[in-house]
């Protein structure tokens, strides 16, 4: 088993060979499928405390504060004290609710968090399912945090988390639809759905500088949609502290609290890191064609620092929105994604089928 | 956007009610607003206060007049040393004291930092009921300065009662009027930032243009004053109209709006802001030598009879009533707080907008609620 920090393929080939050559094939699919659960849970944990850690940073520094100091240096910690606190809280009991729904709404939102990320290259290798319509199904299944989001704010009997709820169904139904066209502009210049081969495709420049300027708006497009996708600032109206106190999640306490807490984090990082992978290349270092020095020193850094340092570049883009633009409102919300982004997307459309077509593309 | 809320046949039924507060995010204080809704669209609102009602008024009976301004800061806290100055002019014209030069610049100066402090703090929440949370800390940190300096003069931040029948508690600081014109020059370009961050954003323009309408004679029938009813076009500014102080000798412009909504408003409180800061430019180097407080008796007694003062505080026209029986204490004091006529004007001006507007204008309409509640 050899390995490499380049390409991973043939070491979890490796592992892959050497369970199927010990263990019958039902024992070693068991086993693969636990490790990497539990790869993934440990994982989306780790970007969940960092996320957050991260954004009360990045808002301290906006708002000339310094943000979490105390526990550890530089307060890495502190958010590790505030899982246990969290975890050891009282979940208080709502009268007259719905108590299986508002049980299962957070895991809803969970799962369907989790389950995008398991079609996300992370690494040339690193790459749990590579399906190939991978955009399509990341597309549905991110969508089916809704369920939970609507389940939350109707059964916890409350007239504001029902209100939040509310707007959240309508919002996310809406810009689903832009999401879903902005990577179909891709998908066409690509030529493929599936994620492995859209990064292959970029091998020699990323995505949103060979299609041009059409690459460029439906970045842009799902840079926004994504953004209210995730529930985040200035798309935020499900939560919407001033009006509606918490939004969907006013009634949720303790570990429960922390699960809605974490997805919004969790959701923001796979916007982040799809936007990353379709638009500016997933794990593939920045080539320019030409310059073989520097294509030379690009390939030095690992896969994977590419695609986290991308993906939190966006990541930080999408904190800066939240801390810096006030909130829309709800007919707003909808007036700029079925009057605005919408039409432009279809259009957007059409010119990148055209160039594809006319072979104009890099 | 306005929603038709009276159609022909109403249906009961679809409405239904939510208390906004006493503890709420954005109700600054505990004030309860129970709104009647159709969807996400107000269709009534009924505000119930009370919650911090103090008896301030009745307290002040039992008080002397030194005495009751120490009650008055803790009406509009963020107004203090306003709230102060009412119940001086008062008491010096009731007596017919000529209170030094020296105390009336101070005073204007006191004034008008407490004026730039709350609109400070009041676009600090706005932008923060607005969503954008950056804005707050902005404001705060700005407000620090002028706290600082409140605090090497008058000894405390907030509630100052440094006002006192006759002068000041205290001569000012040596370092005041160096730290003033600092903060100035300062402010100058922060409140750059403001405009950058709030102001001209599309979002924020968006959705405060022509939401929460207010004319200029629904302005003049509720007694909507201060910022709020100036956005209106009502010209009630009672630092032109009735002049106190040094304000007569001072140029500054009276701002007013045309149109009355929530943004008129937004902006009437950012023009002021700035007119606060050349008001005390022009006074901050000219405070004449002289003592800081008139010679006044032990105990002061009012002559029976009635007194009215009124003054411009951060939200509007305060006034204060006074029935004086000769004694050392009021027979009777009330307060006409501005905070509590803005109130009455909400439920109108909110009929038809969304919730999220509701948030705006209220915000817009900066209310402080122990001043409502007294």
């Amino acid at each position: 088993m050899d390995f490499s920090i380049y390409d991973l393929t043939s070491f979890d080939q490796g592992i892959d060979k050497c369970l199927y050559e010990n263990l019958t094939p039902f024992w070693a699919t068991v086993v693969e499928m636990t490790l990497i659960g539990l790869i993934f849970l440990i994982f989306y944990a780790l970007v969940a405390l960092f996320l957050i850690y991260a954004e009360r940073k990045v808002c301290a520094f906006m708002q000339n504060r310094v943000g979490p100091n105390r526990v550890g240096p530089y307060g890495i910690f502190q958010l590790i004290a505030d899982f246990i606190k969290l975890m050891l809280k009282e979940i208080i009991p709502i009268k007259n609710a719905d108590k299986f729904l508002f049980n299962l709404a957070p895991f809803i939102v969970v799962i369907a968090s989790f389950m995008a990320m398991a079609a996300i290259p992370f690494a040339k290798g690193l790459h749990a399912i590579d399906f190939d319509i991978g955009i399509l199904y990341v597309v549905a299944v991110s969508s089916m945090g809704v369920i939970g989001v609507l389940l939350a704010g109707w059964s916890s009997n409350n007239k504001y988390s029902l209100i939040g709820a509310m707007r959240s169904g309508a919002m996310i139904v809406s810009y689903e639809l832009s999401v879903g066209l902005s990577l179909l502009t891709v998908v066409i210049l690509a030529g493929t759905m599936q994620f492995s081969a859209i990064v292959e495709g970029q091998a020699n420049g990323w995505f949103i500088f060979k299609g041009h300027l059409p690459a460029v708006i439906a970045f842009i497009i799902y840079l926004i949609a994504g953004t209210a996708e995730a529930n985040r600032g200035p798309f935020d109206l499900a939560e919407a502290e001033s009006e509606l106190t918490a939004g969907y999640h006013t009634e949720y306490s303790g570990i429960k609290f922390a699960l809605f807490y974490m997805c919004e984090y969790m959701n923001m990082f796979i916007v982040a890191s799809i936007a990353a992978t379709v638009f500016l290349g997933g794990w593939m270092p920045l080539h320019i064609s030409g310059w073989e020095g520097f294509n030379h020193v690009m390939d030095f850094i690992p896969p994977f620092l590419w695609y986290l340092g991308k993906t939190f570049a966006l990541v930080w883009v999408i904190m800066w929105f939240k801390w810096t633009f006030p909130r829309l409102r709800i007919d707003q919300v909808l007036t700029l994604e079925w009057k605005y982004l919408l039409p432009i997307n279809l259009v957007n459309i059409l010119i990148m089928a055209f160039i594809v077509l006319m072979g104009w593309h890099f | 956007m306005k929603e038709d809320i009276n159609p022909p046949v109403r249906n009961i039924e679809e409405e239904y009610h939510i208390n906004i507060g006493p503890q709420h995010p954005s109700t600054h204080g505990v004030l309860r607003l129970v709104a009647s809704l159709k969807g996400e669209t107000v269709t009534s609102l009924k505000p119930h206060c009370g919650y911090i009602h103090r008896g301030i008024e009745k307290m002040c009976e039992k008080d002397t007049y030194p005495q009751v301004i120490h009650l008055t800061d803790r009406m509009d806290y963020l107004s203090a040393h306003i709230n102060n100055h009412v119940v001086c002019l008062l008491v010096e014209k009731a007596l017919e004291v000529d209170v030094p030069e020296r105390v009336q610049y101070i005073r204007t100066i006191m004034d008008e930092l407490t004026r730039i402090a709350s609109h400070q703090l009041w676009w600090g929440c706005f932008g923060m009921d607005m969503g954008g949370q950056t804005c707050l800390l902005y404001g705060m940190r700005d407000r620090e300065k002028i706290l600082d300096a409140f605090e090497e003069s008058c000894g405390s931040r907030l509630l100052h009662s440094y006002y006192t029948p006759g002068g000041l508690m205290k001569d000012i600081h040596p370092n005041f009027q160096k730290k003033v014109k600092d903060f100035i020059k300062y402010f100058r370009k922060k409140i750059h930032d403001y405009d950058c961050i709030l102001t001209g954003n599309v979002i924020m323009q968006e959705r405060t243009k022509g939401v929460g309408i207010l004319t200029k004679e629904e302005a003049i029938d509720y007694g909507v004053t201060g910022p709020t009813g100036r956005a209106s076009g009502f010209s009630c500014d009672v630092r032109k109209r009735y002049p106190y102080g040094v304000y007569d000798r001072v140029g500054f412009k009276e701002i007013l709006g045309t149109k009355g909504d929530t943004f008129e408003r937004y902006m009437m409180r950012m023009l002021e802001m700035r007119e606060s800061m050349n008001i005390i430019e022009q006074l901050i180097d000219n405070i004449p030598a002289g003592d800081y407080t008139a010679k006044m008796k032990a105990v002061l007694k009012l002559p029976a009879g009635e007194y009215y003062q009124r003054v411009e505080s951060a939200r509007g026209e305060l006034g204060v009533y006074v029935v004086s029986d000769g004694n050392k204490s009021p027979y009777r004091m009330k307060f006409r707080s501005p905070n509590f006529s803005n109130l009455s004007a909400l439920d109108h001006i909110c009929r038809g907008f969304k919730i999220a507007d509701l948030i705006a204008i209220s915000g817009s309409l900066d209310f402080v609620i122990p001043d409502i509640d007294r």
